[in-house]
């Protein structure tokens, strides 16, 4: 137990002295805790004397970029963040939307770039261990995780490296604990040489009333820290990922956490079981910035104040200082807030999961952050500036020269093609931005909890809701390409994908957690970048109805100076009110009709078709008109509704032709042969190939292509008939006025199930 | 008819198997800890998949030191049904239940996705609903399913027909792909000489209900259901 004097009420405790052995917090010292003379002078007003080295380090987590949002925050205030079915928005571990039923769903996105990219097995898994506690700490069972990946190209050998680690690394934590992967993407682009970007993403399920949150109010109430002890990994995790990356980097390794996904699953149950028990008031993940920003955070969002003495923190090996122990970020570690009294209670039900659980401080009602060292004080900070009063700055943001000469250049070199459009069509199609993803998915557990009704490799994710005929939906988004080429649109069409994405499953769109990934917000170009990707969410967000209920920023992601391309990731859900109604990609029935929604165009700026044919990033992204996406996908929920459609699909990257080869090959099982022709009087490369937004591919019995018309009239939605499904195993015929791909619908499935393994078990 | 669904730390398929028989069978189903020592009295006991223990050191090696695999020794040696699927298999495995030991995938990779597996015995208590030959589309999600034994345990059980289930094709050929881990023989899953203890590496439970895609691990729990009500006659 603390000493009453430490925390008791009314008399001003002692402020803190250096303590021995710690060093002097000069200006350099300053420096390398990321903090600059003004945030330092601010320090200084807030406490009224100069800071010790360990309430240095405890600022330098809770105003890093990661915690404190720095340069982010201004931008974020634009996002819409309220809906009436929105139940916990941002500021807490997870956002929380009602799905009907009495059900609540948590959901949240997490980057994990640094630590993976110099240990990039670890550095994924932690990843899912983090989002995951995240999750079930708001009293959620998880049940699905998602990851977005962007790596460089595969032809190196350190990216295939990281690729392989990474998939390895988020499959044997996500497996162990026992959590189905439902999708994600992964995206190859020279762009994310050296920085990859690792964002998870995960879902959970529980009662509306089981809903917790990460508070520590109730003046004497217990601090516990429970689960795996605190050692010295991870030490400025926080601060670590809100550098850039250079050569040293791999130097950083020790800072990346190990993950022990066995004592997550013991946390994850003996969490809930805590929460369900009403012996706690509050539970949050000690996550980045570990003890410090868990504890800040709590007694911040309740207004209350905490003490914790670090000497009743278990710790792996002896001889850690306070200044370790509050900002180490070894990972499967909770601190929960107990009822005075009831401690006992809740050492039982952790000892049943074999854990360990302390006491290590108690809630007090002065509203300081105070940390004691046996006893003797060693920081006292007004918990209020901690977590609120981190500076936020607006930057200069302009446009970089380079950037617009790309969107710019002149495309028409490329835009003919009179060649062999079938060996374009499959050399496009092995590319591993367009091939099958089943090399990963294979290795991540899409079946456990019996609740997957729609696997990875389709437009979105769909789980079932036990007990309600609901299912939801899910999927994430982002096009690096196009939000480089430009910020605003990418971030747009991000936005409108994903939503199109969950209604061609038949759900609607209802939220989205979003990550925001760039590069240095203090170099102009990159800022512009951040703030025009902002406005243009908020901008799509709004038009959908989609709030944003929280998520991640990560910045400075750099390599020696390199910065990423700004990389806007959206994780979306929606909600399937009638499962019978999911609606999936693949054509099923020979003579269906093959109908496309929306129309075609003659863009091929920002293409894959560019990249993968051409070694071309550039050009304008394809136009998106956000009113009339939100029309086509209301049609097509209506098309769905009526039972009309025997499948939907996007049409994205790959454009047309890679639309229509997923429809026939699905998992390639049973792959079936189309006829498709095309009457636009448009050149065959950006018919076939380019990527215009708002089309969806959809197939129908021809006894109700009648009704698909009508409907689509009604709604305003351009709707052609383009083709038929053939037979199992027939051919693959796609054709325009002048132009023809024509494959056996084998040959085309061996390209796009081969490409992937060929390249990364070809050793 | 009463069955109960064991419960080891890292058990993550226990839900799932308490669902399948509660919900789409109607039987009684509770879990029960893996410290508890009497299993009572149940007709049928699975051990679930999951990664018991983390499968640390090796998967099903520090559970089959669990008090209730105790328990379950004795529950088997008196005759009573025991069905270990995925994790279950490897920790009957370690017990000695059954003979042989799954190392891990030949890819050493973790497999996820659809198999087709040969009934290659319908006359046991866990495979009755199914005809001899039929060939199943079921889900495994393992990393360790690459069955061995020593030559003259696969003999005799091939020739005793304890092979029970055998990875083969979609038309239920043998080579060309189809066995997932290379197990020896291919062999996806066998019984004990008794015939009431069966391990398997593929989750049934998982492929028991139409929305999620399959239903032909259903016939696993209809024979198990189905023997349990004729030992309770007899």
């Amino acid at each position: 137990m603390i000493a009453p004097a430490a925390g008791g009420n009314g008399s001003a405790p002692a402020a803190p002295e250096p303590r021995p052995g710690d060093p002097e917090v000069t200006p350099e010292l300053v420096a390398d805790h990321g903090l600059s003379p003004e945030e330092h002078d601010r320090i200084v007003g807030h406490l009224g004397r100069t800071p010790t080295f360990t309430e240095l380090g405890v600022f330098s987590a809770m105003w890093s970029e990661h915690c404190g949002y720095k340069n982010s925050k201004r931008l974020l205030r634009l996002l819409p963040t309220q809906a009436p079915w929105v139940i916990q928005g941002p500021g807490e571990n997870a956002g929380v939307i009602d799905i009907g039923g009495g059900y609540a769903l948590a959901f949240k996105i997490e980057s994990h770039n640094h630590p993976s990219a110099v240990e990039p097995y670890q550095g994924a898994a932690t990843g899912i261990g983090g989002i995951l506690r995240d999750v079930f700490t708001m009293g959620a069972r998880p049940v699905a995780v998602l990851d977005s990946l962007h790596f460089g190209d595969l032809d190196s050998s350190r990216v295939r490296y990281l690729f392989d680690g990474v998939v390895r690394g988020a499959g044997d934590y996500g497996n162990c604990v026992g959590i189905p992967n439902l999708g994600g993407e992964a995206y190859f682009d020279r762009g994310y040489e050296g920085n990859p970007i690792i964002n998870v993403m995960c879902l959970g399920i529980m009662k509306r009333e089981q809903l917790i949150r990460g508070e520590a109010h109730g003046e004497g109430n217990t601090l516990m820290a429970v689960g795996a002890r605190t050692g010295r990994d991870g030490i400025h995790g926080a601060t670590f990922a809100s550098e850039e990356l250079g050569e040293d980097s791999d130097a950083s390794r020790p800072q990346v956490q190990v993950g022990d996904p066995f004592t997550e699953k013991l946390l994850l149950e003996a969490s809930l079981e805590l929460i369900r028990s009403g012996h706690i008031v509050g539970i949050q993940d000690m996550g980045a910035a570990g003890i410090t920003s868990s504890a800040a955070e709590m007694a911040g969002r309740s207004g209350s104040g905490v003490v914790i003495d670090t000497a009743l923190v278990p710790v792996r090996e002896p001889g850690m200082t306070p200044y370790e122990i509050l900002l180490s970020e070894s990972q499967e570690r909770m601190m929960v807030v107990v009822h005075k009294g009831r401690e006992d209670e809740v050492r039982k039900i952790l000892n049943k999961w074999e854990l360990e659980a302390a006491e290590v401080g108690h809630v007090t009602s002065d509203g300081r952050f105070r940390i004691l060292e046996d006893g003797r004080p060693v920081a006292d900070i007004p918990a209020m500036p901690l977590t609120e009063g981190c500076p936020t700055y607006e930057r200069a943001g302009i446009e970089g020269e380079e950037v617009r000469a790309l969107r710019e250049m002149d495309l028409s070199p490329y835009a003919g093609g009179e060649g062999d459009r079938t060996a374009d069509f499959l050399r496009l199609l092995a590319s591993p931005n367009l091939a099958s993803r089943r090399w990963i998915h294979d290795q991540y557990d899409t079946t456990v909890r019996t609740a997957s009704v729609v696997q990875p490799g389709g437009d979105a994710g769909v789980l079932r809701v036990r007990g309600t005929p609901r299912g939801i939906a899910v999927t994430t988004d982002c096009s690096g390409r196009y939000t480089y080429l430009e910020p605003g649109t990418g971030a747009r069409i991000a936005v409108a994908e994903a939503a199109r994405n969950l209604a061609c499953a038949g759900a609607l769109p209802m939220a989205v957690t979003n990550n925001l990934n760039f590069g240095n917000p203090l170099k102009p170009h990159i800022y512009y970048q951040l703030r025009e990707a902002v406005l243009g969410m908020a901008e799509a967000c709004a038009l959908f109805e989609t709030p944003v209920t929280g998520g991640n920023v990560s910045l400075y992601n750099e390599t020696s100076g390199t910065p990423i391309y700004p990389t806007p990731v959206i994780g979306m859900v929606g909600i399937i009110d009638d499962l019978e109604r999911v609606t999936r990609h693949a054509f099923r029935h020979e003579g269906d009709v093959i109908v496309l929604l929306g129309r075609n165009t003659d863009e091929l700026g920002a293409s894959e078709y560019l990249y993968a044919m051409h070694d071309i990033v550039g050009g304008k992204p394809p136009r998106v008109d956000l009113l009339a996406e939100r029309v086509l996908q209301q049609a097509l929920l209506a098309m769905i509704g009526e039972g009309l459609l025997r499948s939907a699909h996007d049409c994205s990257e790959g454009g047309l032709a890679c639309a229509l080869a997923e429809s026939a090959l699905h998992d390639g099982k049973n792959p079936v042969g189309i006829h498709v022709r095309l009457a636009d009087p448009l050149p065959s490369t950006a018919l076939f190939f380019g990527e215009a937004q708002g089309r969806v591919v959809v197939s129908c019995d021809p006894a109700s292509l009648d009704r698909v018309r009508r409907l689509a009239d009604r709604y305003g939605v351009p709707c052609t008939e383009i083709g038929t499904v053939g037979a199992i195993g027939g051919s693959f015929v796609v054709e325009s006025a002048d132009a023809r791909i024509e494959a056996e619908i084998g040959e085309v499935g061996a390209v796009y199930f081969g490409a992937l393994p060929e390249r990364m078990d070809a050793q | 008819m009463r069955a109960v669904v064991v419960t080891f730390p890292g058990s993550n398929c226990d839900y799932d198997c308490l669902q399948v028989l509660r919900k789409v069978m109607r039987v009684d189903t509770r879990f029960i800890w893996h410290r508890e020592r009497d299993l009572g009295d149940p007709d049928l006991v699975v051990l679930p998949g999951g990664f018991s223990y983390g499968d640390y050191l090796r998967a099903g090696a520090i559970a089959r030191f669990s008090p209730i695999v105790e328990a379950v020794k004795r529950y088997a040696g008196g005759g009573g049904i025991v069905l270990g699927i995925c994790n279950g298999f490897q920790i009957l495995c370690e017990a000695g239940l059954l003979p042989g030991a799954l190392r891990r995938n030949d890819s050493l990779k973790f497999r996820s996705h659809d198999v087709h597996v040969r009934v290659e015995t319908a006359d046991t208590a866990f495979t009755r609903a199914y005809r001899p030959g039929q060939v199943l589309r079921i889900p495994i999600a393992h990393a360790e399913g690459n069955y061995i034994a020593d030559p003259a345990t696969l003999e005799r059980l091939e020739a005793d027909q304890r092979v029970v289930f055998r990875y083969t094709t979609r038309e239920g050929a043998r080579g060309q792909g189809g066995n997932p881990n290379g197990s020896a023989n291919d062999i996806a899953g066998i019984m004990n000489a008794a015939g009431n203890v069966l391990g398997l590496m593929p989750h049934p439970e998982r492929a028991a209900e139409g929305v999620l895609g399959s239903t032909d691990g259903l016939g696993v729990f209809e024979s198990l259901v189905a023997h349990c009500a004729r030992e309770r006659v007899a």
